[in-house]
């Protein structure tokens, strides 16, 4: 009746969990108690839930990526105290088959639900407002997608109170992961929460395909979209050419494990190198698909507050899309010494060095509209800063990697790890929060609190350089990743300072929180409110409506007559919003709960596969196929939102716009 | 957001092109089960004989389920076909590439 699915999955004995737990639910029963005081499950139900906003699904979005970000967090900060005290003799506090679930998560949760989930938020908030939309493609697909990748999180997450998670590292390499060496449900949790979650990424993707085929406004040329679209547009295509590989290789993964076949087992014709190589071919565009639209949103940022117009557009959007054709072909430097001949490292060699050329031309770009600028140092410029500094460490420790020779003497010692992250905080995490500071006025309509934003950059940037140039000098040194306990007296002083810089992390996540609670709690003041929409005197078309927009996001579609089509206006004098013009009815999609549905399905099959509980996959599938039925014979799914509405919005705008300038 | 009730040009296909589609699919799907549980031919042409079968699959699906043709409302269909093949292509040669020099270099085959 219940599959595998007994009590002794519940680990009630295991302390750190049991107060994981109580913690999570304390947590967990205040936000539901504060809900239902204030009344407002029908708000949250009708508003956000069922939204089909691109606006709201992409904070829902940033709000899951937080939350992942602290689980994640908590994880590594976990690992370093671990090493910091698993030393000569002392076992530590965290036994192998907890260690090793918690590295897997950490890996896990950090790139499929922390950064992904950020850089699809960031791309619904500002996407279709940055190309004159009003909303995206398939607003349907957009719930649907959300849906999806919140509830893989929650699957994760719910493999630490029920059973187990993978114990194999975060791409869950054969034949550890076979049925043979890890018999329980933990790699089960691995392949349904990936599975699922590749699910709505890869809506996400054609659906913001589509949106910047179809929907820019007229006279938006290919070479007239700013560059933060053109980078969300290279990585929607890397999302539609990789993600079904990964499907493929969970696929294969799954049915060796499930049905008993022998794709990457030892025995019976199976080859665990293939897996290696299906799984990087979607692993390698995956990390382009995360930093290219922070890329994008470092190009929008230096160029608003270096007050000029970026350099080389031309050549950025080249380099991206260069990267994006380069990055498909670069991913046996994830495996060289697994044994293929001198041909096969030496061409992934040489093109992993070659993807350093267009990158390097972007950091030009950057510099060079830097150069000259009139450079405001805003809270969101240090990021920026603190990214040109730390990426171009990371990238040279890349190209190092990347030669094979050297790469046979680093491969799987702390050395990578150094390198991974200084390229994924330094890149990806200090482009996400840099945009979050950027763009949080726009979503919200008032700014983010600069004093604590300077803080929580300082504490991150320190902490990184504190925590990881170390892990450079223990690769050098010989330790190996993922090891649970060691003896060498050589590595127990690096350890310790590495632990130090993971506290200084806290301290910036903690400064991001305060960030957060500060700027909310003042956000009446007159000097944090964004009546103009247009709070840093920018470039692009999502500031020439106001912050927050409409629902609508444009009652008149803006022209676009050049690149950075705001700017071009403000110069000229003309208003981009056509205040007073012909308003006409418009035509918007309607909320649904069918996302909700099909992912809260979704989860009920995840979960029923997982323990082998039959009958409940078998009810969740029928459910996800039912409510595609459904939702696909619905007519009712539009409606005209009529002009007086719109005339309304649109009058309190322009007074807000008005009492702004008066103001000045 | 596009507009669900107009559609612009593309073919959304006939109940006969379905129905054509669908026997096609039946018959190349059997077809492989059938040569391979019958031991008509030897390991390495089974292997081959199914590839092709496979690609033939994906056409059929291609033009009577996804209704790509060559009309020009259909470029970007085609342009993003072709981009698939190619980037399938490059991920296929690759993986060949890397596990033929693999096993030669490791004697294991």
């Amino acid at each position: 009746m219940l599959g595998k699915l007994t009590l002794s999955a519940i680990p009630y004995d295991v302390p750190i969990l049991v107060g994981t737990f109580i913690g999570a639910a304390i947590a967990g029963l205040a936000v539901v108690g504060l809900i239902t005081y204030y009344g407002k499950w029908g708000y949250l139900w009708r508003e956000w839930l069922t939204s089909v906003d691109h606006k709201r699904i992409g904070v829902m979005y940033i709000v899951v990526a937080l939350v992942a970000l602290f689980r994640g967090f908590a994880d590594a900060i976990m690992m370093r105290s671990q090493l910091a005290l698993a030393y000569a003799g002392n076992p530590g506090y965290l036994p192998p088959h907890h260690y090793d679930q918690i590295f897997s998560a950490h890996g896990t949760i950090m790139i499929f639900f922390m950064a992904m989930a950020f850089m699809q938020g960031l791309m619904n908030i500002v996407v279709p407002l940055q190309i004159g939309a009003r909303d995206v493609a398939f607003p349907f697909v957009n719930t649907l997608s959300f849906w999806m990748t919140t509830i893989s999180f929650l699957l994760v997450n719910v493999s630490l109170f029920i059973g187990e998670f993978s114990q194999c590292g975060w791409l869950a390499y054969p034949p550890l992961s076979e049925q043979q060496f890890s018999p329980g449900v933990g790699v089960d949790y691995y392949i349904w929460a990936v599975q699922l979650s590749g699910v709505g990424t890869l809506l996400t993707g054609v659906n913001f395909f589509a949106t910047i085929v179809k929907m820019r406004a007229p006279g938006m040329t290919y070479m007239r979209m700013p560059v933060f679209t053109w980078t969300i547009f290279c990585t929607t295509v890397l999302i539609m050419v990789a993600f079904p590989i990964l499907t493929v290789a969970m696929g294969l993964l799954g049915l060796d494990r499930y049905l008993g076949m022998h794709f990457f087992t030892n025995d019976g014709g199976g080859n665990q190198m293939l897996y290696l190589s299906v799984i990087w071919g979607w692993g390698h565009p995956e990390v382009y698909i995360l930093v290219l639209p922070a890329f994008g949103a470092f190009s929008e940022i230096t160029q608003t507050f270096s007050r000029k117009p970026l350099f080389g557009y031309k050549t950025m959007v080249y380099a991206t899309a260069s990267i994006m054709v380069l990055s498909l072909v670069v991913w046996v430097h994830h495996f060289f010494t697994m044994g293929a001949g001198p041909n096969v490292n030496a061409f992934f060699g040489i093109m992993t060095m070659v993807i350093a050329v267009p990158t390097g031309v972007k950091i030009f770009n950057w510099l060079f509209t830097m150069y000259k600028g009139r450079i405001e140092f805003h809270a969101t410029m240090y990021w920026v800063i603190g990214f040109m500094i730390t990426f171009s460490i990371g990238g040279m420790t890349g190209v190092m990697l990347a030669i094979p020779a050297s790469d046979f003497v680093l491969h799987n010692s702390l050395f990578v790890i150094a390198h991974f992250h200084n390229v994924i905080i330094g890149g990806v995490y200090f482009g996400y929060v840099a945009a979050m500071n950027f763009w949080f006025p726009k979503a919200f309509g008032f700014k983010l609190n600069e004093a604590w934003g300077k803080r929580a950059f300082w504490c991150w940037f320190i902490g990184f350089y504190v925590a990881f140039m170390p892990l450079y000098v223990l690769g050098f040194e010989g330790m190996t990743r993922r090891m649970n306990h060691y003896d060498n007296p050589e590595w127990h002083p690096w350890l310790l300072i590495a632990e130090v810089g993971a506290v200084l992390i806290a301290c910036g996540i903690v400064c991001q929180l305060t960030q957060l609670y500060v700027s909310i709690r003042d956000r009446n003041l007159a000097e944090n409110r964004d009546l103009t929409g247009d709070p840093w005197n920018a470039r692009t078309l999502e500031w020439s409506t106001s912050s927050p927009p409409p629902f609508y996001n444009f009652a008149i579609l803006p022209e676009v007559h050049e690149l950075d089509a705001f700017a071009h206006d403000k110069e000229a004098g003309i208003d981009t919003r056509q205040a007073g013009g012909n308003y006409q009815p418009i035509h918007m999609p309607k909320n649904t709960a069918c996302g909700f549905l099909i992912g809260a399905f979704s989860f009920v099959l995840g979960f029923g596969a997982i323990w082998y509980i039959w009958w409940l996959a078998a009810v969740g599938l029928i459910g996800v196929i039912a409510t595609v039925i459904a939702r696909s014979s619905d007519n009712d799914v539009d409606y005209y939102v009529p002009v007086s509405e719109v005339v309304r919005i649109e009058q309190e705008h322009t007074h807000n716009l008005m009492a702004a300038q008066a103001a000045e | 957001m596009a507009d669900h009730i107009s559609s612009s040009g593309e073919s959304h296909g006939s109940v006969g092109s379905y129905l054509t589609g669908f026997v096609l699919a039946v018959i190349l799907t059997v077809a492989s089960f059938g040569l391979v549980m019958s031991h008509a031919m030897s390991p390495a042409g089974t292997g081959g004989a199914i590839a092709l079968l496979a690609v033939v699959q994906i056409v059929v699906h291609l033009i009577y389920f996804l209704h790509m043709n060559g009309s020009s409302e259909q470029r970007w269909n085609v342009m993003a076909f072709v981009f698939t093949v190619l980037s399938v292509l490059v991920l296929v040669a690759g993986t060949m590439f890397i596990m033929h020099d693999t096993a030669i270099n490791m004697m294991s085959r």
